[in-house]
């Protein structure tokens, strides 16, 4: 008997779905208390989400879905609504003012409310990690779907793993990891260090428990995708769902021959671009680089950005909210959105990293976290936080950088303490950096303010 | 770094001496705190070599191993710790007030009123400097499983009578340590460090002498060109004219005058032992003896300047008047140091080798409530700091210009009056985010609405004025008032609500075992 291999079937659409099933099938008839399912940028896991919670339900399972921000609940709610109204649905939620999105109002089969007694014996209640913490003398319920699971911590599934039997564990490995304010060496290398992942709890207490991955990314073009996978993902390749030239992006009107629109163009071809400024050691809020992202921005609209997501699809204008900015800090975030402002230009999403994880724009400027910087410490080096700037794309993504960021990650190679019993991450920043910055090289533009 | 620190440290750079990063001292500093600076072997994790320990700057108490691998002698030093430590700790012990507080009654669940015993004051520890908080830490891991005789009548090397007790107590106040702003057990350097910036690297700053060089000048010259000597200046033999704050000796003072004596005192007890009876055996003792008392002033040479260097860096603290929310801070240090002598005379074990997943769960959640609280009450504590957090858009200072009356739109309507300021400060603000201020000690919420011009902004007070439609006396600012804004909360809320360790699920592998630990295994290597 041959194995399939989804990763290598010839159409992404069939590798995607085939290991849709076996994560279906796992979840709803293996015997396992837990299934774990990696998911690269944009492989579809709230679909795979929603189509789980769905079945689980229509399959007279009580479920319980826990993700991590209210943000999150919310959009898994509207999504479960949209593809099955009928469907009762519990939104749990705190006891602050305006805790939940007011687009909830509006579906008839969802209610709201504080206390989970409330919402006892609806078939979904979907609430907060945080929330579900307080939740006291009801369920347990037998089925749970956790999501973002990478993103949320240890601590917090020790406080909500008593609410349920079984779990499906969903999120992406190479986002950012959960960390604390507070120093927690003292527990690393326990397997259930309290600041690690939820998820590497899980598995070093459970390592029998089946372990799926979504192949396909859906978000990421085809520019894309083999880089996010062999600078972030190098051990669990993925690809894109749409080949090269299915999607297009294009201006409306002309270059002007500034560096912003040339850089713009380059991207529009080859979906990056790389805005260098001349090397520069610079305060976080670098006024220069500020400026040249929120001249790119103004640039995407001025110019009338339209964009073809597949092959079929009709042409759509690159409208503001299909816009963001990301940067490493929220100074930084603030310093954009004031530029923006002076610009005229508000609808633009301007959020750091550990905000834009999970989201998904057609094009993208990133102010580079190394960008100016004397030192690369190991907040800046994280991996996932150049992997969640780099995949929240469709078509573009616009790097704004200073020169000399290949020489300074060379002069600071990573001095992290290696922990005893601590898995050692790959790639580690250094390289992941090394990786996108070679990419970007090839699609340099120079900017002299 | 924050911006205003980076510019104290120019500033530092370009004076030659540290600039003062706050107003007010936000540690709180006992009138009579216990120092102590203790050395280690190199080579040898866990040796002690040596330690001043005392609460008179002028008469400390110097313990040494004269041979730091024979273990032996280090139970003989560790002995003596406990015999200079414990007492203190044992002062503070019995000065008890009654507290009231509010307790769960295990039999209904219920929250309850009861009487609990808090000691009125707490023994406060301060080391030299971090590395030396670890070290306690590696004492109190050493000693705290060890058995007496008295405890295991069988156990083939005894530890003197309170050593496995003074581990507990230093592995309760390097566990201690660990808490953001508690003060039980202190490192100097990180305390000079939280109020001066210095013109050196974050690394030289661990050097205490460097750092009160910097301070603290000797003749008011440059503390740059003194701090420099500290680091780098050594005499004619090549010693350091300021030795290290330790625990790690100067790799010069151990081959060039440690070594040696150590040797000598070695050939001194190998012929005291081949020696017999009589005379000759007593003038080997009598060379021993020596060989011992050269060992203790080689130590002292070391202990010294750093013991001097604490108390030093203690008398420049104390110039500093507290921060009243550092008062409230040591307020949970006695509590802490009350519960855990709770723990020693109800009998229970000492702290087990490593946390349960529920424990280590409990305190980081402790911790880094703590380290919010405490990032906020230095801010308002402290104009000085509070100006680092207006230069980075998270807190405000503005005049109140105009205060209009208005009410929520419910049935039973509540003041929510509109504030305009007038600031120059430009905090991060968009609609509906929540600032607050303190209001006798207590955080009052509003909201922002919008920006009226460039330096004035609008806001709705939501909270803490009463119950009744207006609000009550004293609770809505008036014109003219200048208040402190955060846009940062003053305290956090209740971290999860963590299953018991007997419940842990089995996503964190089931309850642990509840067998009391084992001592630790004696190995080859204990025994030399």
């Amino acid at each position: 008997m041959t194995v399939f291999d989804p990763a290598t079937a010839a159409d992404p659409a069939v590798a995607a779905a085939a290991a849709t099933e076996r994560i279906l099938a796992d979840t709803l008839h293996g015997t396992d208390r837990g299934v774990v399912v990696d998911s690269p940028p944009g492989a579809g896991k709230s679909t795979l989400v929603v189509r789980a919670a769905r079945e689980l339900a229509a399959a007279g399972h009580p479920l319980m879905v826990i993700a991590q921000t209210n943000a999150q609940v919310d959009d898994l709610v509207l999504r479960l609504a949209e593809k099955d109204p009928e469907l009762p649905v519990g939104r749990l939620h705190s006891n602050d003012p305006d805790p939940y999105d007011k687009a909830l109002d509006a579906l008839a089969n969802v209610r709201k409310s504080a206390k989970a007694a409330d919402l006892a014996g609806l078939d979904v209640v979907i609430s907060t990690a945080a929330k579900w913490a307080h939740v006291q003398g009801v369920g347990p319920w037998s089925h749970a779907i956790v999501d973002e699971a990478y993103q949320m911590r240890s601590d917090a599934l020790l406080a909500v793993a008593g609410l349920f039997d079984r779990a499906l564990f969903v999120g992406d490995p190479g986002q950012l990891d959960p960390f604390s304010v507070v120093g927690a060496d003292q527990w690393a290398g326990l397997s259930y260090d309290p600041s690690a992942s939820a998820v590497s709890t899980l598995l070093a207490h459970n390592p029998e428990l089946p372990q799926h991955r979504l192949p396909v990314s859906w978000r990421l073009p085809a520019s894309a995708a083999p880089l996010v996978s062999a600078a972030f993902y190098p051990y669990t390749p993925f690809r894109s769902g749409t080949g090269h030239g299915d999607r297009k992006l294009s201006f409306g009107a002309a270059s002007d021959g500034s560096a912003h629109d040339r850089v713009l163009d380059e991207a529009a071809e080859s979906g990056w671009g790389l805005l260098e400024l001349p090397a520069r050691h610079t305060p976080r809020t670098d006024p220069e680089a500020v400026r040249a992202v929120a001249r790119v921005v103004r640039r995407i609209l001025d110019r009338g950005g339209v964009a073809t997501s597949t092959a079929d699809a009709d042409p759509a204008p690159v409208t503001a909210d299909r816009v963001a900015v990301g940067t490493a800090h929220r100074d930084q975030a603030a310093a954009v959105r004031a530029a923006l402002a002076e610009l005229g230009v508000s609808e633009v999403t301007v959020d750091t990293a550990n905000r834009l994880q999970g989201r998904e724009f057609d094009i993208t400027v990133i102010l580079h976290p190394l960008s100016g910087r004397p030192d690369a410490t190991a907040f800046h080096l994280e991996t996932g936080r150049l992997c969640v700037l780099t995949s929240r794309h469709r078509h573009a993504c616009v790097v704004v950088c200073r020169a000399g960021v290949g020489e300074l990650l060379d002069e600071h190679p990573s001095t992290e303490p290696v922990q005893l019993g601590v898995a050692v991450k790959f790639p580690d920043g250094w390289e992941a950096n090394h990786a996108v910055l070679a990419r970007l090289a090839e699609h340099r533009v120079s900017l002299t303010p | 770094m924050s911006l205003i620190s980076t510019l104290a440290r120019l500033e530092a750079v370009e004076s030659g001496r540290a600039r003062p990063l706050t107003t007010v001292r936000h540690r709180h500093l006992s009138e009579h705190p216990l120092v102590l600076v203790p050395l280690t072997t190199a080579g040898e994790a866990g040796a002690p070599l040596g330690a001043l320990v005392g609460t008179d700057p002028e008469r400390p108490r110097l313990l040494t191993v004269a041979q730091p691998r024979d273990r032996e002698l280090r139970f003989a030093f560790l002995a003596e710790l406990a015999e200079a430590v414990l007492p203190h700790l044992d002062g503070y012990a019995d000065d008890i007030e009654l507290v009231e507080r509010n307790e769960t009654d295990p039999a209904t669940g219920k929250r309850v009123k009861a009487q609990a015993e808090l000691c009125a004051d707490a023994p406060q520890l301060i080391v030299p400097g971090r590395a030396a908080i670890d070290f306690v830490r590696l004492l109190g891991r050493s000693m705290r499983f060890r058995r007496t005789s008295e405890q295991d009548p069988e156990t083939p090397y005894p530890a003197p009578p309170h050593v496995p007790l003074l581990g507990r107590w230093l592995t309760h106040y390097g566990e201690r340590a660990r808490v953001p702003g508690s003060s039980l057990l202190l490192a100097a350097t990180d305390l000079l460090n939280r109020h001066w910036a210095t013109g050196q690297s974050s690394l030289e700053d661990q050097h205490l002498g460097a750092l009160l060089a910097w301070i603290d000048p000797p003749d008011g010259g440059s503390g740059a060109e003194a701090a420099l000597r500290a680091e780098l200046g050594r005499d004619a033999r090549g010693q350091l004219l300021v030795p290290p704050a330790g625990p790690a000796t100067d790799p010069a003072f151990d081959n060039r005058l440690l070594a040696p004596a150590v040797e000598a005192y070695d050939r001194v007890r190998l012929a005291l032992a081949a020696a017999g009876e009589g005379a000759e055996a007593d003038g080997w003792l009598g060379q021993l003896s020596l060989a011992e008392r050269e060992i203790r002033r080689l130590l002292r040479t070391q202990l010294e300047p750093t013991w001097h260097a604490v108390w030093r860096s203690l008398e420049l603290l104390n110039e500093l008047p507290e921060g009243p929310r550092a008062t409230e801070r040591w307020t949970r240090d006695r509590w802490s140091f009350t519960a855990h002598r709770d723990r020693v005379r109800a009998g229970e074990p000492p702290q087990p080798r490593r946390d349960d997943a529920v424990t280590a769960a409990r305190k980081l959640a402790a911790r880094e409530s703590a380290q919010t609280q405490l990032d906020a009450q230095e801010a308002l504590d402290d104009p000085l700091v509070l100006a680092g957090r207006r230069l980075s858009g998270e807190a405000f200072t503005g005049e109140v210009i105009e205060v209009t009356m208005a009410w929520s739109e419910s049935k039973r309507p509540a003041p929510r009056p509109l504030l305009v300021l007038r600031t120059d400060d430009r905090p991060h603000l968009g609609e509906g985010v929540k600032v607050y201020r303190s209001l006798d000690g207590r955080p009052q919420t509003a909201e922002f609405v919008r920006h009226e011009a460039d330096d004035l902004l609008v806001l709705r007070l939501t909270d803490r004025m009463g119950r009744a439609k207006d609000p009550a006396e004293g609770t809505v600012p008036v014109k003219g008032d200048r208040l402190a804004w955060t846009l940062f909360e003053h305290d956090q809320r209740g971290g999860p609500r963590l299953p018991e360790p007997e419940e842990t699920p089995w996503t964190h592998g089931g309850p642990p075992g509840t067998d009391a630990e084992a001592p630790d295994p004696v190995t080859p290597e204990d025994i030399l």
